[in-house]
């Protein structure tokens, strides 16, 4: 790595531009490398969307997820979820957020022993459902959704 | 640099319940400042969980998630005495990692 950066570095000298070797040498950290941001489901406006760039299909509705969060949200700009599945396999949980202008709020994965569960304080702008998508190991893909009233908006302000 | 994370990890049985709390302004982007004018992006985008330097929990995270952001995760397995290093990274390129050693109880 180290001596990768010192090349980058150098050719970026030989090419007058140091910033743009330091961006490189940036960009290439390994620890960056392990999570990719989905920036193109991120950027999606419509749920339809948001899970076609997370190639998403078909996703089953199924009671065994169970999602925790508050019916009525007197503040939008924050609300607790919790997500548990009890999927076999459940390798990540992605959240989305229907009504809000960019639905994706995230995903988690986990490995190693993690467990199928996360817990998380979210920005809801008007009320909406919360949608929750499970991959499983085998490639199926779950869902289940919560109904959480907003009676002051998340966002803007 | 940012804050340090509060993390607290709870050992039940062989299962570590962790919560983390960063100290991060997640701007939205829709926000107007004092001055009229809209406040820029600014927020966490990943998020890493290693245990002894093993990768648990990764997460991909958008401005929808509240300010001073708040997660919670378990980890099966554990063991008093294992490392918890949590690692976030935001969209300007800021970091911060964070480590704890379990505990018992």
């Amino acid at each position: 790595m180290t001596d990768f950066s010192r090349r980058a570095a150098l050719k970026g000298a030989g090419a007058g531009s140091l910033l743009a070797a330091a961006m490189a040498a940036g960009l290439l950290r390994p620890s960056d490398a392990l999570a990719d941001w989905n920036k193109s489901a991120f950027a999606a406006k419509t749920v339809g969307d948001a899970l076609q760039s997370l190639r998403v299909t078909s996703p089953t509705e199924t009671k065994d997820i169970a999602i925790r969060a508050p019916d009525i949200a007197e503040n939008g700009a924050v609300v607790p979820i919790e997500i548990q599945s009890s999927i076999p396999g459940t390798k990540s949980i992605a959240v989305l957020i229907e009504k809000n202008p960019f639905p994706y709020a995230g995903s988690f994965d986990f490995a190693q022993g993690a467990l199928p569960f996360v817990a998380l304080r979210v920005k809801i702008g008007q009320s909406s459902n919360v949608r929750a998508v499970v991959t499983a190991a085998d490639g199926k893909f779950y869902t289940a959704v919560k109904e959480v009233k907003v009676t002051i908006g998340g966002c803007g302000g | 640099m940012a804050d340090p994370m509060k993390i607290r990890a709870r050992l039940e049985g062989d299962v570590a319940d962790v919560r983390v709390l960063m100290a991060h302004p997640m701007e939205t982007g829709q926000r107007k400042g004092p001055d009229g004018k809209l406040v820029p992006l600014h927020f966490i985008q990943t998020i890493t969980a290693q245990l002894n330097g093993k990768p648990v929990f990764q997460a991909e995270v958008s401005q929808a998630i509240s300010r001073n952001p708040v997660f919670g995760f378990k980890v099966k397995g554990a063991k008093p005495g294992d490392k918890l290093t949590i690692t976030w990274i935001d969209n300007k390129g800021d970091r911060r990692t964070d480590e704890v050693t379990l505990a018992a109880g």
